[in-house]
């Protein structure tokens, strides 16, 4: 069923538990309507030796936080992780329930294989150690939405372990700063998500949903504070964030949370919370499932997952019976970090700009779309890209792939642009109407709007002394050696031409005027 | 079958066809015999030559299983899809596209097996009215083979007991307690009158199985083997017990009570009878992943001339107190039966026997915990009445569905599962199961091919003196012979030898390498030959008991004449 790997990541300065897991549990604890079963998922995060570093903050040096996330993926595959039945975004629920993932008894799981693979995939692009030998474990708990009474997880030998994830951020008044790091990735393993429970409070009646599959990623943060020099604190977990925005905000309000309460003389229980989205605090949850013990038992109707690697792999063996780590890897896609380093070194782009591409989906496959048909600079396209287009597309809430311009099309432009057919200001105006109005080229857009650019040097001259002639102040103040005074002429003159002379032309010939 | 059979016995491979109407003795049945008292190859061969048609054999099967009702042996009868199934195969006899020897074949299925459209209570209150959407691999396997389903057996519920006394439809009663053989002994004894109560426990797990099949209601039924549940059964019923070696034979649909030693097992009338079925059921399922890869062929057992290449082990500790004088002295005359014959028999040590006891004990514990934790009334099954909060509803059901022995073990299970406790308990005690399973691992290493034990204690006891003990002490008892076995995943099968005393069966174990279940069968198959065990008699309940056994009252009436 669900297809989930569970990665713990770990970082000098807040390490984390990441955990791809398939399906949701959304918005739990929280006291209104739909409530999933938070429950469960309390992953036993280890309190092994954390390195922690200070987190400076105003006015609170004393204080070092440490953070852990436990991140729940959802696998994209054909079928769930231990039942043939499909997975489909938004089915009906129930609809996708085979014998086993209603925990008929007598059924047994069979592993997806796809799943593995994209473990392994993982594992590798997150510079871990894949395990040759990983095992299964059931993880009790009673709750209307786990069937089967226990989920099967990896938790005594997962499948990938040791990794690691660079990383950047900006810092600096401009956020033009950018500070390297890296985060450790603790472990990564399988696991069958439960299902989802929707409580009708109103009715007291809980619906359960055993599809299992909803596409979601979902956070639990496990967060403590101590001086440093001295022993961990005691940690707090906040389950079920899924969203950025929310995982950082709980953390933070969590952190200032534990540091209020020692420093009023309080202390800090070992607890499961969930996050208020509405009040932007951490609240504890109902159930009392930090003292929940699972009863860990290895699943004995899973042998030991082997992978091999092409060294190990025994002669003779069924490709089809086997995976091999090294056939993964060669199909692994190139990983962010190289494209961002292959996008700065060739084209010059600065490493916020090589970020920023590759955090918008389809933003990078656009720019280079752009880049193949166009022969204006790279430097030009990006800006052309990560301003003008991203802006339009942001001030809409559009994803790349909604985009009403087409790369083709913004090349063209750019290539007028280029040619010096257009003025810049004049090449915006046409991005414009080009997003209004699709179909058009920009070529169509130029010409029905007489946006080129004058290319008649005798006309633009006759323009530029009849322009002196009607503003002779302008020009005395020229004379007198004001240098803004030209500003102002070209300006005119570009007016009179209705903005579709090349200001650089304008000049040189005001220029050539005044001294003559 | 698989690699690591490193001794093949060499054998002289007869043509076991039934061309001619000379059956070959199974186990010493001679003369004119009706159709219900042959063996599953010979009236396989009937239904070949025509001289019975399933439908008739179909019908002759229901009708006893209509007059052996007090035995017990049955939780469902399944006559119409029997009936249905018979027609079917008859269809495909005049056509003469037969779909093999179990084609057309009555069969009985432990009430633990998942059966599409039959109800599978595993004698529960938890299951009752459970009707599972899916056949268990092995039931379909039968059924693609065009077996008939005669119904579902009686057991211990969720197969937790040694004596299929301690399920919710009642104790299975041994056919033996009614055999001439058993009776004329009775008679002997100066406490005979007492004998309305003093009826047999099967064995168990699997006794309504074994009882089926000793009772001539089907030719083979399925059991379940997880300590010894098919062997004891069969060894008190005097039938062939079969455990295969775990991972042959899938537990697809199985319900199950330890995984990791759960194996579906085979109750036959002969050795022969459990190679044709193991030959059907065995081999790899995508839905079992704990099933062998590698392909397995159907096989017909060899006769064994010469068993002198062969070196039987003897292990030493299996020689303990409780052991009754006349098992004791059956083991020592079927090792010189060997030893005389020119096998090699030797002396073996297992040393870490004593443990599997304890060990076993938390390890079932421990699964069963985790097993039964899916039973909770609010997908299927038993639901309480109780709704003030799901956790109520919880408790009461589980409460109200299980039995005081299940409960008890998920207890114990739950408590060795505890964070406290796992390292002290489960973890110790898988690392003593490496130790049990090594033992076996060095005998065979040592060149031993089979190893030869009781499968019991002793006969079958009276109910009555049976229930004296609590679950937990008779299955410590009952599984000491059979349940290392399952540690190891060993394929073993339990075979009758002899009458005791009291006119009852006596059956010894063979234990054979992993994944060597044909090789260990030759063996059965020849001592079986050699020892020509007897058929039960059970002429009255066969030929003109309905009257008598049409209820309990008069049977009792029968039994003191």
């Amino acid at each position: 069923m669900a297809a989930p790997v569970l990665c713990r990541l770990w970082s000098g300065r807040r390490w984390a538990l990441a955990y791809i897991n398939r399906g949701s549990r959304h918005g739990a604890g929280t006291p209104t309507g739909s409530r999933s079963s938070g429950k469960r998922e309390q992953s036993s995060v280890v309190q092994q030796p954390l390195i922690t570093a200070e987190k400076p903050r105003k006015g609170e040096h004393e204080w070092a936080a440490v953070v852990g996330l436990e991140i729940h993926a959802q696998i994209s595959s054909n079928s769930k992780l231990f039942s043939g039945s499909q997975v489909h975004f938004a089915a009906p629920p129930n609809s996708l329930v085979s014998f086993f993932d209603a925990s008929l008894p007598g059924t047994l799981p069979v592993l997806n294989r796809r799943c593995v693979e994209a473990a392994v995939m993982t594992g590798l692009a997150l510079n871990c150690r894949i395990n040759k030998k990983s095992l299964f474990d059931r993880k009790h708990y009673f709750y209307a939405d786990l069937p089967a009474g226990y989920q099967i997880t990896q938790q005594r030998l997962p499948i990938a372990v040791n990794g690691s994830l660079a990383y950047s951020v900006f810092v600096g008044k401009k956020r033009s700063q950018v500070i390297n790091k890296t985060v450790r990735i603790k472990q990564i393993q399988l696991e069958q998500d439960s299902g989802k429970s929707l409580h009708d409070d109103l009715r007291s009646q809980t619906l359960i949903d055993l599809n299992r599959a909803e596409g979601q990623l979902r956070v639990d943060a496990n967060i403590s504070v101590h001086h440093p020099g001295e022993p961990l604190g005691v940690r707090t977990e906040v389950k079920n964030l899924n969203s950025a925005r929310f995982l950082a905000k709980a953390i933070d309000y969590e952190i200032q949370r534990q540091i209020s309460e020692l420093e009023n003389g309080g202390e800090i229980l070992n607890e499961t919370r969930s996050f208020d989205y509405k009040l932007g605090c951490t609240v504890p949850m109902r159930d009392k499932e930090g003292k929940q013990d699972y009863r860990f038992i290895p699943e004995p109707n899973l042998p030991p997952l082997l992978l091999y690697d092409s060294a190990s792999l025994p002669a003779g063996t069924d490709p089809q019976q086997v995976i091999n780590i090294d056939r993964i890897r060669e199909r692994l896609p190139e990983l962010p970090s190289v494209t961002r380093d292959k996008l700065i070194q060739q084209y010059g782009m600065l490493p916020e700009h090589s970020l920023t591409l590759l955090n918008e989906v389809g933003l990078l496959e656009f720019f280079q779309n752009v880049i193949k048909e166009t022969r204006a600079e790279p430097k030009k396209v990006t800006s052309w890209v990560l301003n003008t287009f991203l802006g339009f597309l942001k001030q809409q809430n559009l994803a790349v792939s909604e985009s009403p311009v087409t790369p083709s099309a913004l090349a063209e432009l750019l290539n007028l642009l280029d040619r010096k057919t257009i003025s810049s200001s004049a090449a915006k105006q046409v991005f414009a109407e080009l997003w209004k109005s699709e179909g058009k080229t920009p070529a169509q857009i130029v010409s029905e709007k007489k946006l080129e650019l004058m290319q008649d040097r005798e006309t633009l001259e006759q323009l530029c002394h009849a322009t002196m002639e009607q503003h002779p102040h302008v020009v005395m103040d020229m004379k007198k050696g004001n240098p803004r005074a030209i500003n102002k002429l070209i300006g005119l003159v570009r007016k009179a031409t209705l903005s579709r002379a090349d200001p650089t032309v304008i000049k040189e010939i005001l220029e050539k005027k005044l001294s003559a | 079958m698989k690699d690591g059979c490193a001794h093949v016995i060499p054998v002289a491979v007869v043509d076991l066809s039934f061309s001619s109407l000379s059956f070959a003795p199974c186990g010493g049945r001679q003369g004119t015999r009706t159709m219900l008292g042959r063996t599953l190859r010979e009236v396989s061969a009937a239904l070949k030559q025509g001289q019975i048609t399933p439908t008739e054999l179909c019908q002759k099967c229901l009708s006893l299983i209509k007059k052996t009702k007090f035995l017990n042996a049955y939780i469902t009868v399944s006559e119409e899809v029997a009936l249905k199934q018979a027609e079917e195969s008859e269809k495909r006899y005049k056509k003469g596209h037969s779909l093999g020897d179990l084609d057309g074949i009555p069969v009985a299925v432990k009430d633990n097996f998942s059966t599409s459209g039959i109800e599978t209570t595993c004698a529960s209150n938890m299951l009752k009215g459970y009707v599972p959407p899916f056949n268990a691999t092995v039931v379909q396997k039968l059924l693609d083979q065009g077996a008939l389903l005669m119904g579902k057996t009686n057991l211990d519920e969720f197969a937790m007991g040694c004596g299929s006394t301690d399920g919710i439809f009642g104790p299975v009663k041994n056919p033996w307690s009614f055999s001439k053989q058993y009776r004329e002994k009775r008679k002997q004894k100066p406490h005979g009158d007492k004998e309305d109560s003093d009826w047999l426990i099967t064995g168990g797990s699997s006794g309504g199985s074994a009882a089926a099949v000793s009772a001539f209601t089907c030719f083979a039924a399925l059991g379940s083997d997880t300590g010894g549940s098919t062997r004891n059964p069969a060894a008190h019923c005097g039938v062939v017990g079969l455990k295969p070696s775990y991972g042959l034979v899938s537990r697809h649909g199985l319900i199950p009570l330890v995984n990791s030693m759960d194996v579906p097992g085979i109750l036959t009338r002969c050795v022969d009878d459990a190679a044709v079925v193991l030959g059907v059921l065995a081999g790899h399922d995508c839905k079992d992943s704990t099933t062998v890869q590698d392909p397995v062929k159907p096989f017909v057992l060899p006769n064994l001339t010469d068993v002198s290449k062969l070196c039987i082990g003897i292990p030493k500790e299996y020689l303990v107190p409780e052991l009754s004088n006349e098992v004791h002295s059956l083991w020592s005359k079927a090792a010189n039966l060997f030893e005389s014959e020119g096998a090699k028999v030797i002396e073996v040590s297992l040393p870490h026997t004593s443990y599997s006891i304890v060990c076993y004990h938390v390890l079932c514990t421990s699964e069963v915990a985790s097993n039964m934790a899916r039973f909770d009334g609010l997908e299927y099954g038993h639901r309480c009445d109780i709704d003030v909060s799901t956790e109520a509803m919880y408790a009461a059901t589980r409460r109200e569905g299980f039995n005081d022995v299940v409960r008890g073990r998920i207890l114990s299970g739950n408590f060795f599962l505890l964070k406290e406790n796992y390292e002290n308990y489960f973890v110790k005690a898988q690392k003593v199961r490496r130790l049990i399973a090594n033992d076996f691992v060095n005998v065979f290493n040592s060149g031993v091919d089979a190893l030869l034990t009781p499968t019991t204690l002793s006969e079958a006891v009276p109910y009555l003196e049976f229930i004296k003990e609590d679950n937990r002490t008779r299955s410590a008892q009952g599984d000491i012979f059979t349940q290392a076995v399952n540690m190891a995943g060993l394929p073993a099968v339990s075979v009758p030898m002899a009458l005791s005393n009291h006119g009852l069966p006596i059956g010894l174990q063979f234990i054979g390498r992993a994944f060597c279940d044909q090789q260990l069968l030759a063996i059965a198959k020849w001592f079986e030959k050699q020892v020509q065990f007897p058929v039960i008699q059970l002429q009255e309940l066969m030929d003109d008991c309905s009257s008598i056994f049409e209820n309990e009252k008069l049977t009792s009436v029968s039994l003191k004449q």
